[in-house]
Formats: structure tokens, C-alpha cells, sequence
């Protein structure tokens, strides 16, 4: 195995980490007003993902930053090349993130329902076009000889893009639902467990028809077998993960659905490989595994320190969800303000 | 409209006016974690609940702005690839590298362990939760050194191949962009200007306070720690900034021969305090100047000969080729003096403040006592203003360079992002970080307000379950 593919390969498992934690992150989010009757039932809510929405967003830094030392050529054309979606994202992302911070600093209901709306839009908008971008990587953007990209954001928002962003959605707001049904407990709780029924089936069938797409748009590509496997093993996942929540078993439910997300990003992965980025224009312009990477020498060292740090992170990052493993209810938030 | 719309200016303000606005937030996260865990310490030491309360009063502080450092902070990396496009084709091969270790060894550390420090108070053994706090802070300083190495690169690459066949740099030598002369020096001189804004704040705060008679034993504890935090760190930016100095001299003669608007390589250069004169500093009116300082900060010596900027001009012209090789000499020199001045003055302030607050000070007048409490909440901002003018002055003296010798800035930006877009970009982070700033400033000034949280001796012993677990 080239050190390129490893390479590759450790893009695609910090975006797949990426995915699957702040995805929870933002289904809870979007989830506030399909779950939240009042102020205190939306601070359980938030609280159960208080102590780690930070550290999950700390993934798409990592995620972001590997992409630049090991594909530098990626990382430019796709990130200039996606500049207005990028944009919107870190908009996005900025109020998500501080409204956690401020929505608890002063009691009055309008204040909180101010930063409320925008953890909620915070938190689909990330999802939504994370997923209409990665949806164009796979699907090919135009792209020049020298790896510049011109497209326009409505350009993006093809049928292909828009579903892709519309998967990713659903996904992560029945990832999010599911964890809140696994981490508190009471009304809050019930209500999760039967709004994940409610989306579940249309959830299936919209993640299913744009991984059916994804498979029917590489027939032609030699390991298209694996292909089939990472989607089949998603949908399938998917289905389980239905079939968990049906009968409560949300540990089981939510492990499922963290599996779903990941062999759905490995689809997409997989159905690029071994180009990165290809090009809609000229073959010329395909960014590959080979001629948007790094030198030897930067793969080799940086090898290293990933295999170094990577598992550290796991453990520490494990022992963090060990630690704050306990249900959260009502009766925990405090009636005053503090 | 192409005109109006200049994708390379907006691009730079944009990056400029982000990184600043970024750096008003790090240097306190990275400060106020330090101070949080001295006194967190403190307190596991000695069991005296004052130091529980100021671990409580300035970690709150600390949650209100770390948001801010982290949703700003994505920005930073993410601008990179957006505005800078050819500039991380031309160098990713060598800064991808410290910036990705900054996110494997540092920032998932630093991320996980504010999550364990806030909302772990009463999950976690005592002894593991300070480790938490000092996990945070190691793991804080540990990112500013990466993305430090990174920046020094810019200013003196070292450790690097340049690739004809790919037209760019590749690293050859790892250890030698981390161990870079210029991130030696800038490193402590950064992170130790970073306590100073902490430990300024946390004078502001104790003095504000204290103006009321309230709390007062401790927020005696807090001015004490808070100034001879100011003063020490103070002594260490000295030091750090001297090395710094010699560092670019070294790597960067322009940047001195800019800092001081020295247009003639003479020997023992005075250094002038102030300047009357043209814009452009080329023909002066009016100075006050020390004899010999520029030599002795540029060489160490007394009589060294500092290069101008007309020779290192004719210098550059036969080496890279025509163009103008200066920054612009006003802001290099006004920022110069400003980052220096702002901090000797906040040092100067706190060591005042020592002397007057000793055991042995004798009684003041309320009058003259309340306007020494206005001078220390005033004055906390000014180590803070003298890093953002030291930042200008670092990075505007670079310029026309974006990476030293090796790529000048107009080539590096994006050739794909039109005008209107960076305009666009750059009108929205203006108008949310200005909203941001006014909405933390407010909430940060509440917290400071409402104190200390009230805390009996012996209460903390046996805190009431999770109510300290619910944070937001």
C-alpha cells in the first residue's frame, strides 16, 4: 500500500470522526424544536452534548488541517473553489458554537429563544451543505489544467448536491435524536424515541436512493464491489438502527446509526478513490491521490505523529463520553439562574 | 467594479482584520487558563476557599471566551485554502505540517480537557480534575507553538527544499521549522504577552471590587497574584522580544531597518522614541532619540552596523529582481513603538501599584485611592493592544513577502474567488464578530460584576450532585 493511499485513507477517518460526532451535535440541535416544549427540556438537550460538542468540532479542524499537510493541492482547489458554501458553514458554525456559550448567560426567554434559533440554523446549515459539497467532490466539479475550480453555489446545488445535503440532514438529525433518547431520561426521552420513528422511514428512503446514485454513477469503476459493500452496509445499518430504536435498545440504536454515517462517508470516499477531486472539464484537470499529495518525506513524518497522537485522542476522547456516560432529566437543571 | 472590488486588498484585510480580532480571545484563553489553574492549586494545597471562588469567578470568565477563541479559530485555518489558494499549493507541502500536528497533539487535547474542566467538577476525583485545567493550559500553549513554527517559516523558511518540477517548497527537515530561531523567540515572547493581558484583566476585575469594598479579601488575593503575574511576565516579554529581535535582524534586516525608518546603513544607530516628519518617515522634522540602541538591540554591541533600507533595497533588487522590497514604513514604525511602549507602560503601572499596596503603605485619601482602582480597570487592555500592534508590525513588515524570499503575497492569492465574493466575506465577518464582540464584552463584564461565587469553608467538600454539572 502507497503512502498516498494511507493517506487517503486517514483523510477519509478524520472526516468520518467529523461526521459521525458533531453529526449527533447537530441533530440535537435541529432537533430542539422538534423536542424542546420548554426552556428547561431545550437546556437538557443541550446539556446531554455540553461537555463534547467542542471536541467534536475539534474534528473538522484536525480533519481540515490533515487535508492541507497531506493533499495540499486538495485542500487549495477545494476550499477556494467552495468559497461561498465554506463561507456559510463557518457563519454557521461561529453562532452555533457561541450561542452555546451565551443562550445560559441571562434568564429572560427572548434571549435564550434569540441564541435557540440559531444553534438551530447552526446546526442544519453545516449538515446540509457539508453534504451538498461532498456530494460535488464525488460527482466532479470544473476544474482547469491547473486544479483551479469554477463554480458557481447554485452550480452546487444540482439534484445529486441537493440530495446529498438532504441525506446528511436526516442522518444527523436522527443521530441526534437517538442520542438524546439514549442520554436522558423521562418525557424528553419518550418524545425522542417516537420522533425517531416518525423520520426513520423517510430517512431510509431518502439515504437509500442517493446511495443507490452514488453506486449507479461508478458502475464502471474496477472496485465498484466495494462500492456496493460500504452502501449496503450503511442502508443496512440504517434499517438496523430502525429496527433497535422500534425496540428501545438505544446503545445498540445509536451504535448502528454512528455506522450508518461512517460507511456512508466511506462510500463516498471509496467512490473517489483513487482520484480526490475529478474534473468535469478536462481529464487534465483530475486532482488524484498522486498529484495532490505531499512529498514522501511530509507523508512519512506525518505518519508518524499520526499514528502516534491518533489512538491518544481515541482514548482520551473515550474516557471523556465514559465520564459524562450518566442520563441527564428535568430534575437536574437548576431552577434558578446561575 | 473589478477596480472597486480588489480581490487581493479584500483578501488581506479580511485575513488581517480575522487574525487580529482571533488574537483578542487566544491570548486570554491561554492566560486566563494559567490563572485559573494557580489558583485552582491553590486551593487543592491549602483547602482555603478563596482560591475555590477565584478558580470560579475567573473560569467562568475563561467559558465565556474560549467559545469565541475556538469558532474564530476555524475561520483562521479554513481562510488558508479559501483567500490563499496558491499560497498552500506553494507551501502546504511544509505548513500543512505543523498546523496538522497543532490539531493532533494540541487542539483535541485542549478541547476535550475544557469539556472535563467545566462540566466535571463533581464527576471527576479532585486531583484529576486540576490536572483537566492544566491539561488545558499545556495543551493551549503546545498549539501556540505549532501554529507559531508555522508562522516563523513565513518570516524565515528554513528546513525546505524548493521542487522546480512542482514549482513549490517541500520539507526536508521537520525538526528544523520547529526548532526555527524565529519560533524559539517568538514563542515565549507571545505566550508570556498572553499572560500579561490575563493577569490584567484580573487586576481590572479585582480592582473594580475592591473600589466597592466588596469582597475584599479575595480580590486582595487576585491584585496581588494579578500584578506580580504583569510584572514578571512583563520581564520575560523583554527578554523574549530582545532574542526576537536578533532573530530577525538575521533573517529579516528589512524588518529592523523598517522598525526604525532607517533609510542609511550606519553604525551605533540611535533608536528615536518619536518622530515628527513625512508619512513615510524618509525626512524627519523633529525626534527624540537614545544614542546607540538601535545598534545594541539589532547586534549587541554598542556601535554594530544596522543595514537601511536603501542598501538592503539594492540588495534585494539585484537578488530577486526590480520591485519594491519595504513594507510601508509608517505602520511598521508607529507599530513598533506602540507594542513597546503599550507594554512597559502596563508593566509600569502594576509595579506602581506593588509599591503602593506593600504592608507598609501608608493611608490614602479615598479620592486618590478611587482613581488608582480607575487607572487599573483602564489600563487592562493595553498588553492586549500592544500584541495586535505587534502582530501588525510582525506581519506588515514582512510585506511584499507572504513566506520571505520565496513567494510575495499578491502571487499567493486565490486567482478563483472573485472580488464581490472576498467582499462578501468580508462585510459578514465584520458584521457578526462586531455584533460577537459587543455581546461577549457585556456578558464578560456581568460575570466579572456579579464576583466570586459565595462559597462557605467545608460547603465545597460535599457539593450538591450534578448541580455543577449543568453548565449551559
Amino acid at each position: 500500500m502507497d503512502i498516498e493511499q494511507i493517506w487517503f485513507a486517514l483523510v477519509a477517518f478524520f472526516f468520518i470522526g467529523y461526521f459521525v460526532l458533531d453529526g449527533f451535535d447537530f441533530g440535537v440541535g435541529m432537533a430542539l424544536p422538534l423536542l424542546g416544549r420548554d426552556d428547561t427540556d431545550r437546556r437538557v438537550m443541550i446539556n446531554t452534548i455540553g461537555p463534547v460538542w467542542d471536541l467534536n468540532e475539534t474534528w473538522v479542524i484536525v480533519a481540515g488541517a490533515v487535508l492541507f499537510a497531506a493533499f495540499p493541492e486538495w485542500y487549495a482547489s477545494l476550499f477556494s473553489g467552495f468559497y461561498l458554501p465554506l463561507l456559510l458553514i463557518l457563519l454557521a458554525l461561529i453562532l452555533r458554537g457561541v450561542s452555546f456559550e451565551y443562550r445560559h448567560q441571562r434568564r429572560e426567554p427572548q434571549w435564550a429563544a434569540r441564541f435557540d434559533l440559531m444553534i438551530i440554523i447552526g446546526s442544519f446549515l453545516p449538515a446540509f451543505l457539508w453534504g451538498v459539497a461532498f456530494a460535488n467532490i464525488v460527482r466532479g466539479v470544473p476544474m482547469d489544467a491547473d486544479h483551479q475550480v469554477s463554480i458557481s453555489l447554485f452550480g452546487l446545488l444540482n439534484p445529486y448536491g441537493l440530495l446529498g445535503g438532504l441525506t446528511l440532514v436526516l442522518l444527523c438529525l436522527v443521530h441526534g435524536m437517538i442520542f438524546i433518547a439514549l442520554k436522558t431520561e423521562g418525557e424528553i426521552r419518550a418524545r425522542a424515541r417516537a420522533m425517531i420513528l416518525r423520520f426513520m422511514l423517510p430517512t431510509i428512503a431518502v439515504a437509500a436512493t442517493f446511495l443507490f446514485w452514488t453506486v449507479l454513477m461508478h458502475i464502471q469503476v474496477p472496485h465498484l464491489i466495494w462500492i456496493i459493500a460500504l452502501a449496503g452496509l450503511a442502508a443496512g445499518s440504517l434499517i438496523a438502527a430502525g429496527l433497535f430504536s422500534l425496540r428501545g435498545r438505544e446503545g445498540f440504536a445509536f451504535t448502528a446509526m454512528a455506522l450508518t454515517i461512517a460507511a456512508a462517508v466511506a462510500t463516498l470516499f471509496v467512490s473517489l478513490f483513487p482520484n480526490v477531486m475529478p474534473s468535469t472539464t478536462t481529464p487534465a484537470g483530475t486532482l488524484t491521490i498522486v498529484n495532490a499529495s505531499s512529498s514522501e518525506y511530509t507523508l512519512g513524518v506525518m505518519l508518524w505523529v499520526a499514528l502516534i497522537t491518533t489512538p491518544l485522542v481515541i482514548g482520551y476522547q473515550a474516557w471523556t463520553y465514559w465520564v459524562f456516560r450518566r442520563r441527564l432529566s428535568r430534575d437536574h437543571i437548576p431552577a434558578a439562574a446561575h | 467594479m473589478e477596480e472597486f472590488f480588489d480581490p487581493l486588498a479584500l483578501a488581506r484585510w479580511q485575513f488581517g482584520l480575522t487574525t487580529l480580532y482571533h488574537f483578542i480571545f487566544v491570548p486570554l484563553t491561554i492566560g486566563m487558563a494559567l490563572m485559573a489553574a494557580i489558583m485552582q492549586t491553590a486551593w487543592y494545597r491549602t483547602h482555603d476557599v478563596k482560591y475555590l471562588r477565584l478558580t470560579r469567578l475567573f473560569g467562568k470568565i475563561f467559558l465565556i471566551n474560549f467559545a469565541m477563541g475556538v469558532v474564530t479559530g476555524i475561520v483562521q485555518e479554513f481562510q488558508f485554502g479559501m483567500n490563499w489558494s496558491e499560497y498552500s499549493r506553494f507551501v502546504g507541502d511544509v505548513f500543512g505540517a505543523p498546523l496538522a500536528i497543532e490539531g493532533l497533539a494540541a487542539f483535541f487535547l485542549e478541547a476535550t480537557f475544557i469539556g472535563l474542566w467545566i462540566f466535571g467538577w463533581d464527576k471527576l476525583p479532585r486531583l484529576a480534575h486540576l490536572m483537566s485545567i492544566w491539561m488545558v493550559f499545556f495543551a493551549s500553549a503546545m498549539s501556540a507553538y505549532f501554529i507559531l513554527a508555522a508562522n516563523a517559516f513565513m518570516q524565515n523558511p528554513v528546513g525546505y527544499t524548493m521542487n522546480t518540477e512542482r514549482g513549490r517548497a517541500e520539507l526536508t527537515s521537520l525538526w528544523e521549522v520547529l526548532s526555527n530561531p524565529v519560533v524559539l523567540a517568538a514563542f515565549p515572547h507571545t505566550i508570556l504577552a498572553a499572560i500579561m493581558f490575563a493577569a490584567t484583566v484580573m487586576i481590572a476585575v479585582a480592582a473594580w471590587h475592591l473600589r466597592r469594598n466588596q469582597h475584599l479579601e479575595t480580590m486582595r488575593t487576585a491584585l496581588k497574584a494579578g500584578l506580580w503575574t504583569n510584572v514578571l511576565a512583563f520581564m520575560g516579554v523583554g527578554l523574549s522580544g530582545d532574542q526576537l529581535s536578533l532573530a530577525m535582524v538575521d533573517a529579516q534586516p528589512m524588518k529592523m531597518a523598517a522598525a526604525e525608518g532607517l533609510y542609511e546603513t550606519t553604525n551605533a544607530a540611535s533608536f528615536s522614541i518619536f518622530t515628527l516628519g513625512t508619512p513615510d518617515g524618509a525626512s524627519e522634522l523633529f525626534s527624540i532619540r537614545i544614542p546607540h540602541l538601535l545598534s545594541l538591540l539589532s547586534t549587541h554591541t554598542m556601535n554594530g552596523e544596522v543595514e537601511g533600507i536603501n542598501d538592503l533595497q539594492a540588495q534585494y533588487v539585484t537578488q530577486f529582481g526590480p520591485g519594491d522590497y519595504s513594507p510601508i514604513i509608517w505602520i511598521t514604525y508607529w507599530a513598533f513603538r506602540w507594542m513597546i511602549g503599550l507594554g512597559v507602560f502596563s508593566a509600569l503601572v502594576s509595579l506602581v501599584m506593588l509599591w503602593m499596596t506593600r504592608a507598609k503603605a501608608p493611608q490614602r485619601s479615598a479620592l486618590v485611592q478611587d482613581r488608582l482602582w480607575r487607572v487599573l480597570i483602564w489600563t487592562a487592555p493595553l498588553p492586549m493592544m500592544a500584541s495586535l500592534v505587534g502582530w501588525v508590525f510582525t506581519e506588515m513588515g514582512r510585506q511584499p513577502w507572504i513566506v520571505f524570499g520565496l513567494m510575495k503575497t499578491e502571487a499567493a492569492v486565490s486567482p478563483n474567488v472573485a472580488g464581490w465574493q472576498v467582499a462578501l466575506s468580508l462585510a459578514a465577518f465584520t458584521a457578526i464578530y462586531g455584533t460577537l464582540a459587543v455581546v461577549e464584552f457585556k456578558l464578560i463584564r456581568k460575570a466579572a460584576q456579579e464576583g466570586p461565587p459565595e462559597i462557605s469553608q467545608g460547603e465545597d467538600d460535599h457539593a450538591e450532585p450534578d448541580s455543577l454539572a449543568i453548565v449551559y
